[in-house]
């Protein structure tokens, strides 16, 4: 997806202005609540009229002062999920769901409504009414809607905020699932930086009605732990385990990772802290932790008195967070090779 | 009903027929109306409005008057209508008109209360999701403003049942034509010995209105309940 903003817009003493091109699958727009992110959303989608400059989708012109070009919002094929979700209450499920395909073009349809409703699990709840859905049903259903319109460009606005932590990483792999298997661009707005990490590529910052730069979310995770005091998650993604005495063995690279939590899915996302991290000069004798990780020291960054190392363990990368003493005391420098310790109830499981 | 006069009877049936037409004729309009001074930046709305709202406080009978004025055979409505044999006053068209424009007021004022407590972004979803504006319009605010449109509904009728200054102006008192129970309890009342049958239909008027703001309370509920 190619996507070419260029917009101003002022409402009362707030000014907003984007200029960007961006190329890629999986966006993200990451930044504080009242930076503008949702602004930007409505500007995208045509719910708002930008006060000068264009946007262009891929080939498409959707907005453009100059030459007085303003889709309408039906037009755009731009699609939604709203933070509320916005399901319309005097229409069951099913309704719901097919009130975007039923206006949608013929031509257009690409999607099977059947292949959708098996993704995100919708059979169940086709006819019951929308003000009985749980939060996360809400979402799924809503995300169910959005994409049988067929959309170039779908934007997600805080879809998981309001939700509680565990149902949270109950709805990112259906999000996932659909993205990946329907081949829809994405726009995700958030201000949570695990969301951001687990659902975009690359991430644009908005602060202060202003669109910074894009990076990658990964760079913006590193970013975001120098400027706070924040700790930095190590996000691993491992598969299908098999029984080790009464823990997991797990396949990471060409190491195998011991951990306590059993992972059901053929792909789980664990979440380790950089802090939980120790480092040893050699390999130690003998030791309470089950993970003993040979690794070389990749980059040293340090802030204050935190220092963050990028270990390489094979073809895989941790980050762990020390303290300048430790780093003087053990030696440690760039190309430096280490043993990083990690106990195996440190990993917890977010997908 | 042995208590009642079969001339009643014709009054009953009669203030029915000019309430529930004034009533469904006026419905469109007020959604319409509704619909331009809730969505629509139109100039002049506070004079649309208050133009609508003049006959909740103008005395009935001052409402009555200007009717005439426009619909009688010289008026301005009314020479052109004579062309096409049309009339207006007196008659049971003119009834439905008196009571039209007298409950017409409170018809918008629910239908506009219900519209704008429909939250917006439902629209905004319908639009993204392919809905022009009158798609949207149609599918989403109308219905989910369904309730309002009923309880104005129920109001404006109720309202048009108890017509009396409007319409005895415009339509006069003529039994079996235009005569409706407030007009023949009039009737009863200004006719020596008539009290008795004035009251049995003064009864009938309490227990229908009774009904028609039951009807309503039970709507406004349920859009409380939403």
């Amino acid at each position: 997806m190619q996507l070419d903003i260029h917009v101003e817009k002022r409402q009362g003493e707030f000014d907003f202005q984007a200029n960007f091109h961006l190329d890629g699958n999986r966006i993200g727009l990451f930044g504080p609540s009242g930076s503008g992110k949702s602004t930007l959303m409505h500007l995208l989608a045509g719910l708002r009229k930008p006060d000068s400059g264009s946007i262009c989708l891929n080939d498409t012109v959707l907005f453009d002062s100059a030459s007085k070009v303003n889709l309408p919002p039906d037009k755009r094929r731009v699609g939604v999920v709203f933070q509320h979700s916005h399901l319309f209450p005097h229409m069951s499920v099913r309704k719901n769901l097919f009130y975007g395909l039923k206006r949608t073009p013929e031509r257009e349809r690409q999607i099977d409504a059947d292949a959708i409703i098996e993704v995100l699990n919708l059979e169940p709840l086709l006819d019951r009414g929308v003000n009985l859905l749980s939060g996360g049903e809400r979402q799924r259903v809503a995300l169910g809607r959005t994409v049988l319109t067929c959309p170039r460009l779908i934007l997600m606005d805080e879809p998981l905020t309001g939700l509680d932590e565990d149902l949270k990483f109950q709805i990112i792999p259906y999000l996932t699932r659909v993205f990946s298997q329907f081949n829809i661009p994405l726009v995700f707005i958030s201000h949570s930086l695990v969301e951001m990490r687990l659902m975009t590529e690359q991430v644009l910052l908005v602060e202060e009605g202003c669109v910074e730069k894009s990076m990658t979310s990964e760079a913006l995770a590193q970013k975001i732990w120098g400027a706070s005091r924040q700790g930095y998650a190590n996000l691993i993604t491992l598969g299908r385990p098999r029984a080790h005495g009464d823990l997991w063995a797990y396949t990471w690279g060409e190491q195998e990772l011991i951990l306590t939590e059993c992972g059901e899915n053929e792909e789980n996302v664990f979440e380790l802290d950089a802090r939980e991290i120790l480092l040893f000069k050699r390999h130690p004798e003998a030791t309470s932790a089950r993970n003993l990780l040979p690794c070389t020291v990749r980059k040293m960054f340090t802030v204050g008195n935190r220092v963050r190392l990028e270990l390489g363990s094979g073809s895989e990368t941790l980050i762990a967070q020390i303290v300048p003493e430790s780093v003087r005391e053990l030696e440690i420098e760039e190309g430096r090779e280490v043993v990083a310790v990690i106990k195996a109830s440190a990993f917890s499981r977010l997908l | 009903m042995a208590f009642l006069q079969p001339s009643d009877l014709d009054a009953i049936l009669l203030s029915f027929k000019v309430a529930c037409s004034a009533t469904l004729l006026a419905t469109p309009l007020g959604i319409g109306i509704s619909y331009l001074l809730v969505h629509t930046k139109i100039p002049g709305k506070t004079l649309i409005e208050g133009i609508i709202n003049l006959p909740l406080v103008l005395p009935p009978v001052v409402v009555g008057y200007l009717l005439l004025l426009l619909f009688g055979r010289k008026g301005f409505i009314g020479s052109w209508l004579s062309h096409l044999d049309i009339q207006i006053i007196f008659t049971l068209t003119g009834a439905i008109i008196a009571s039209a424009v007298v409950g017409f007021p409170l018809l918008v004022r629910s239908i506009r209360l219900g519209m704008e407590s429909v939250d917006s972004s439902y629209r905004e979803a319908a639009r993204t999701l392919g809905a022009s504006g009158w798609d949207a319009f149609f599918t989403i605010t109308l219905p989910l403003s369904g309730r309002a449109v009923f309880a104005g509904m129920t109001l404006m009728f109720a309202r048009s049942l108890g017509e009396f200054g409007a319409t005895i102006i415009l339509a006069g008192n003529i039994p079996g034509v235009t005569q409706t129970i407030p007009l023949a309890i009039y009737e009863y009342t200004s006719t020596p010995g008539g009290d008795k049958m004035a009251l049995s239909l003064c009864l009938v008027s309490i227990l229908l209105s009774f009904l028609v703001l039951l009807a309503n309370s039970l709507a406004n509920k349920s859009i409380k309940r939403k």
